[in-house]
């Protein structure tokens, strides 16, 4: 079982960073038939031509290979007897070399790199228990550029939380490679809302007619693909929620590029 | 709008006449620097001559001398060494996101290529050589040859237009109305 998760860790990686889901694509396909701007439009298709390249070519579709995040789904009859987090790291050892993935993870202070993306708590590994007795992985590789425009806000209860939102986005967007993915932690606490936020990427995509609303929104600020114009400045948003005390109201705000990388292995 | 194909080094008339929207193809040496590359050189000095240069904000993927990936990273990040930097005679600086206009003017340009496409940059672009290389892949500064590397459209001109600050003022205006 500890070589399948190795194993599955490797594929799911290799896939996720050559690649981009056929939902996402789809979405792009859509906005870029839809843009009214000639440059936004360009953009777009660049972006679709990029990952047909790094499909033909196997080729890691950004040079950043992201710190790499891992949703597993345990099936609550799986009994384990290895450490999980060490069976995920070392398939990212392997991946590093084989795929390869360009060594990001250094030390928060010394800033050494390990040179085989993991350390203290990397990869990082959301787990949730699942009827059954599978095991999914899913790897995703997060790149710096968007992860460094997220912002977790503790707003009073008085304010809305959709302008905090539609603000942010419209001072950050540029930097982190729209047209964006957005998950919305909203409520819990400090750094439940921000947990909140990564898990709405995950579950991507929404479609509550509140998301809608504010992908809307965001759309009509103008921004467009890496912030030079358009109507396409997000293509995706997720809200995910918990309660939170009665003084709080937290907003965590999760930035996702428009190279939204995720593959799903299923270990039987 | 017009496209322009130019050659590094670059001089003061062939970034006089760019003009915000434009977009450019650039042929021959281009330099990467990140940040620990720049942090290097404000402390150290430039371990190359960056007359004319084109400086990409750029931490390549880089396989046996082979560029694998090599889309630009945030040039925010490296707004604090703007002046310096085009005081060693930097004629370009690539990125995504932009960099304050100021510092352009009647120097430089800014040019932003297509973040994320890394595999498409890869395309154009060959391994010349590498300096300081123990700064790591991602912080190294690498030397590339290239080829027509492109389409960048001129994001920041010399002559005071900034392209991410009019969608963003726009931005603004629209959310206030």
């Amino acid at each position: 079982m500890r070589e399948k998760v190795v194993e599955a860790t490797l594929r799911a990686l290799q896939r996720a960073e050559t690649s981009l889901p056929d939902w996402v694509l789809k979405r792009i396909e859509e906005a870029a038939a839809r843009e009214s701007h000639p440059l936004a439009r360009h953009h777009l298709q660049f972006m679709l031509e990029n990952v047909r390249i790094a499909g033909e070519r196997g080729l890691p579709l950004c040079q950043d290979t992201g710190l790499l995040f891992f949703h597993v789904q345990l099936g609550r009859e799986l009994i384990l007897d290895f450490s999980l987090n060490e069976a995920i790291a070392e398939g990212v050892r392997i991946a590093t070399k084989k795929i390869p993935l360009r060594p990001n993870a250094v030390h928060p202070q010394t800033r050494k790199n390990s040179g085989d993306n993991t350390g203290l708590c990397m990869p990082d590994i959301i787990l949730d228990y699942v009827d059954g007795q599978d095991l999914l992985l899913t790897a995703f590789p997060k790149g710096a550029g968007s992860e460094n425009m997220s912002v977790v806000g503790m707003l009073n209860p008085a304010d809305d939380p959709f302008d905090f939102i539609v603000k942010s986005v419209g001072e950050r967007a540029a930097n982190a490679c729209p047209p964006l993915f957005l998950g919305i932690g909203l409520g819990g606490s400090f750094d439940l809302a921000a947990r909140l936020a990564k898990r709405a990427l995950l579950n991507m995509p929404g479609a509550s007619q509140e998301e809608l609303q504010l992908l809307q929104r965001i759309n009509s600020l103008g921004i467009g693909p890496m912030g030079l114009g358009g109507d396409t400045t997000a293509l995706c948003i997720k809200i995910e929620k918990a309660f939170c005390h009665t003084a709080s109201l937290p907003v965590a705000i999760n930035f996702q590029c428009w190279a939204y990388r995720s593959a799903t292995e299923v270990i039987q | 709008m017009t496209e322009y194909h130019l050659r590094t080094p670059l001089s003061e008339a062939d970034v006089d006449r760019l003009v915000a929207g434009d977009v450019v193809f650039l042929s021959g040496l281009l330099f990467t620097a990140r940040d620990k590359a720049h942090a290097l050189m404000r402390r150290a000095g430039s371990p190359i001559s960056l007359e004319g240069a084109a400086l990409y904000h750029c931490g390549p993927l880089i396989l046996d001398d082979r560029v694998l990936s090599a889309g630009p990273t945030t040039s925010g990040r490296m707004a604090r060494y703007t002046d310096e930097i085009l005081r060693l005679g930097v004629r370009a600086i690539i990125g995504k996101g932009g960099l304050p206009g100021e510092p352009f003017r009647d120097k430089a340009v800014y040019l932003a290529y297509p973040g994320g496409c890394g595999a498409a940059a890869a395309q154009q672009l060959d391994v010349k050589g590498v300096h300081l290389p123990e700064l790591g892949m991602a912080e190294s500064i690498w030397e590339f040859e290239a080829k027509e590397f492109g389409p960048m459209i001129v994001a920041v001109d010399a002559h005071g237009k900034d392209l991410y600050q009019e969608v963003r003022r726009s931005a603004q205006q629209r959310e206030l109305g």
